[in-house]
């Protein structure tokens, strides 16, 4: 028993889960009807369905830049992929009114799936361009990233025509709202992805590559590793995730903006994964982590607004919240503060 | 060190930058009429003071081989805080703005604190900073505040005439006060040889008894105090404050410091090359202006690519130069960055 707690107060996952499981009690506590659920006809209702529901696309794009943030990279061009990936998607389905039959139906342009095809495959494409500036030129990865998020923009708003696109289709809508079984469709998404990602990295041993090349990419190189082709294919997975959540966000509010669609969601990212207890110096990383942090920072943005605090806050808990948990993982931070103050207890 | 070829190698980025300008400048005079007028050149200076400032500050920062990414929302929160005690506690302009210009040094301050004591990296603890400035914004108004103060509608609206009918505002003087004292602390004192040693390899610095850490605080305290500078400027500019103003201005100004050919790697950049950096910004903006048939957004798709070409060079030279030195070859893609090359 005793070890069993020793070992769960070593697991990296405890204090993500802690975070998440006081801001839960907190919200039952000061929320009434926060842990209400609820089948309203066939779908599930309630706080937490909700809270999931609009994480799916943070959670999507902090599981990509996890394993990019892995092999020591960063990728701050997530937020322009996602602009771009529901721009592609919007411009190309469009939807007009059609009197079929004497019944008025929405048409999609092209068929949705090609839709769909095309734009995961341009958010593919732009994920390999940051591999390959990465990987095979050797930028910095936050200079590769770089010129994507200021390019990608200009780009979605070329796609957009600088507009936003409202789309009439209905199937394509299922995306971000619909439910299957009771549970938004999103989550489903979500699911299949993380459990790639879970089978690819514990039961192959891609998990370990990864983990090689984020502590010591020579080292690995060494080792036989293709540190290059591992770097790169992160990106591409990133980009292709980033791309999925594009398709989510667009479905959800109906339209593409090429401006704002995605906007400083790379941030949202980077805290998510950090949260989740992935080192940003690379190497050490958790895949369920990230799924944790992108939950703790979907249900903070929640209590803020259900606690009644102005939304305005958000911005300055999200930054306290970031200054701790990066002081936390600093090695000299705790090496000055826990060292100093530990003789004394023992 | 002292080989011929080298020099001109670490010339070349601030050549290609300075011809580029000249080039696209050029090009502007011959296919638009009135495009070759002093009064267009100054108009580039007096459109982005600003960015001068917040540029010349990262400049120092980028030499040192750290980035600031809270400089826009330091500018937002710099024109906030001016608008709010302006025009609703009616305070003295001058107090206002020597307040904000300790506010934005202090933030740095406090920034670089983190940087040095903690060992964190520049890039997250700026990104932090970045959220908390702009979330101060929000905490004093959602609201854009404008401002009828008449000291600001005065200095805004004043134009120093130079040569004939062009002018300049006072945002120009400013800014090019502030890029002769940054010339200044760059090449001729103690500080700027640090900020090169730090950005070349910050553990020689050390170990030759550099102040390193002391340095590296006041780096990040010089981009903050720039950030405000450049905040009030922008004040002048906008005769308002919002939250949502210079969004975006850290990638601007990290653009015009890579284009003006200072190594992203630290070590290796020039004041001067930033300043050309700016104006290539400005002149592809004028030139889209100009042209009127092409849309806003071109500006960034032709900054993404001027990004893209002179990181691409920059890898060029590097490569090339780690050859001559010899031994490191076969590790050149993995980039210098500092980060990485820790043993």
């Amino acid at each position: 028993m005793r070890r069993w707690v020793a070992r769960a107060a070593r697991h990296p996952l405890l204090w993500p889960l802690i975070t998440l499981v006081l801001l839960c009690v907190f919200n039952a506590f000061f929320s009434p009807g926060f842990l209400h659920l609820e089948v309203r006809g066939d779908h599930l209702y309630g706080s937490i369905v909700d809270i999931f529901n609009r994480a799916a696309p943070l959670m999507l794009i902090a599981l990509g830049m996890t394993l990019v943030i892995a092999t020591r990279g960063i990728d701050i061009s997530v937020g322009a992929v996602v602009a771009i990936s529901a721009a592609i998607a919007a411009v190309l389905i469009g939807g007009t009114l059609v009197i079929k039959d004497g019944v008025p139906e929405y048409v999609a342009r092209i068929p949705m799936p090609l839709a769909l095809l095309a734009a995961l495959g341009a958010a593919l494409a732009c994920g390999m361009w940051n591999g390959m500036l990465v990987a095979r030129i050797g930028m910095q990865p936050i200079i590769a990233t770089l010129i994507l998020m200021v390019a990608g923009r200009g780009i979605a708003q070329l796609i957009t025509n600088g507009q936003i696109i409202t789309i009439y289709y209905q199937p394509f809508f299922f995306i971000g709202n619909g439910f299957l079984f009771g549970i938004p469709f999103s989550l489903y998404v979500v699911a299949a992805v993380l459990a790639a990602l879970l089978v690819a990295t514990r039961r192959t041993a891609l998990g370990v590559f990864i983990a090689a090349v984020g502590i010591n990419p020579t080292a690995s190189r060494f080792a036989g590793l293709n540190a290059r082709a591992i770097m790169f294919w992160m990106y591409a997975f990133c980009g292709l995730c980033a791309g999925i959540a594009g398709l989510i966000i667009c479905s959800n509010v109906k339209s593409a903006d090429g401006n704002n669609a995605g906007l400083l969601l790379e941030l949202d990212a980077i805290l998510a994964v950090t949260l989740g207890g992935t080192s940003l110096g690379g190497g050490r990383f958790s895949i369920v982590g990230s799924i944790i942090g992108a939950l703790i920072i979907q249900t903070l943005t929640y209590t803020i607004y259900s606690i009644g605090v102005p939304p305005e806050v958000n911005l300055v808990v999200k930054s306290i919240v970031v200054f701790l948990v990066m002081l936390l993982q600093s090695p000299t931070f705790r090496a000055k503060v826990f060292r100093a103050g530990a003789p004394a207890k023992s | 060190m002292t080989a011929m070829p080298k020099f001109n190698l670490r010339y070349l980025p601030l050549a290609v930058t300075v011809s580029l300008f000249a080039v696209m400048f050029g090009l502007g005079s011959f296919f638009y009429a009135g495009f070759f007028s002093l009064q267009v050149f100054f108009n580039l200076l007096i459109d982005n003071a600003f960015l001068f400032i917040v540029a010349i500050g990262m400049t120092f920062v980028i030499l040192s081989g750290g980035i600031d990414l809270s400089v826009g929302s330091v500018v937002a929160l710099t024109t906030m805080v001016s608008a709010s005690l302006v025009e609703q506690h009616h305070w003295n302009p001058c107090a206002v703005i020597a307040l904000v210009l300790v506010m934005g040094s202090g933030f740095g301050f406090a920034m670089g604190c983190l940087i040095r004591f903690f060992d964190l990296q520049p890039f997250i603890v700026t990104l932090a900073g970045m959220f908390l400035a702009r979330g101060l914004c929000y905490l004093i108004s959602i609201d854009s505040i404008s401002i009828t103060a008449p000291f600001y509608e005065g200095i805004s609206q004043y134009r120093i005439p130079i040569a004939g009918d062009n002018a300049i505002s006072v945002g120009v003087v400013i800014a090019l006060a502030l890029l002769a004292a940054a010339i200044f602390l760059a090449h001729f004192t103690r500080f700027g040889r640090t900020v090169y040693a730090i950005g070349g390899n910050e553990q020689s610095a050390v170990l030759m008894g550099l102040a390193v850490g002391r340095t590296k605080i006041l780096i990040y305290t010089f981009s903050g105090f720039c950030s405000a500078l450049a905040g009030v400027v922008f004040t002048f500019y906008m005769l308002s404050g919002y939250g949502l103003h210079a969004q975006g201005m850290e990638l601007d100004a990290i653009a015009a410091v890579v284009i003006g050919g200072t190594l992203l790697t630290g070590g290796v950049g020039y004041v001067a090359g930033t300043v050309f950096g700016v104006l290539i910004l400005g002149v592809i903006q004028t030139l889209i202006m100009f042209d009127g048939s092409l849309s806003s957004w071109w500006t960034k798709i032709v900054i993404g690519l001027l990004l893209f070409v002179f990181c691409l060079m920059q890898r060029l030279f590097e490569t090339r130069a780690s050859k001559r030195e010899g031994g490191f070859s076969a590790f050149a893609w993995l980039g210098r960055n500092p980060a990485r090359a820790k043993p």
